[in-house]
């Protein structure tokens, strides 16, 4: 499989897909 | 004491942190297929001599006073927000944790691999090449983890002080 980081569309996706994560651990974490 | 540490070290912070993360999206947005670019036509010296130094030496000096002026910030709730001891301050941990590995990445992998690229620092041409994938993808995954870490250090403020305090 090719590495998404050396497109810049794929590093750009892998931050949002990340940032989606993160957020509804730590959602879920202070709930 | 309070207008200096979250008054005047905030703005700092932000002032240090648009010229850190602007000059990682110059590198990865600009500078990286540009010189993809002159490679071809052999028209990329004036970038790696006279532009590349300049830009990397603000980009290293930006990510230390950020990640200093952040911890001004954080001041007596450091600990509680890099350890998450408070469900408040598990916002600002995640984005302190990113912008933590960020700077790591910066001084660890980036600059002393930039330094053999550039020829700084004296490296065989095998070398240089390592050198060459390493800085490119600590410079990447910097760019990747920049989207939540923004996300984070907006979002501590706003969207999860609402999800808390209403």
């Amino acid at each position: 499989m090719k590495n998404p980081l050396d497109t810049l569309w794929g590093t750009v996706i892998s931050g949002l897909v990340l940032t989606f994560v993160l957020f509804y651990i730590v959602k879920f974490a202070m709930q | 004491m309070e207008f200096l540490q979250l008054g005047i070290g905030r703005w700092l912070h932000v002032v240090a942190g648009v010229m850190w993360i602007g000059l990682l999206y110059y590198f990865n947005f600009v500078q990286v297929p540009a010189l993809a670019a002159a490679a071809k036509d052999n028209t990329g010296a004036g970038i790696t001599k006279h532009v590349a130094p300049r830009a990397l030496f603000w980009f290293r000096w930006g990510a230390v006073a950020t990640w200093v002026f952040g911890a001004v910030i954080l001041g007596q709730h450091f600990l509680e927000a890099f350890l998450f001891l408070k469900p408040a301050y598990y916002p600002i941990g995640v984005g302190a944790w990113l912008g933590t590995i960020m700077f790591f990445n910066v001084w660890v992998l980036i600059w002393p691999n930039q330094k053999k690229i550039l020829g700084m620092v004296q490296a065989s041409d095998e070398e240089k090449a390592k050198s060459r994938r390493i800085a490119f993808l600590a410079s990447r995954t910097n760019t990747m983890l920049s989207i939540p870490l923004l996300f984070f250090m907006t979002a501590s403020g706003g969207l999860f002080r609402t999800a808390v305090w209403g």
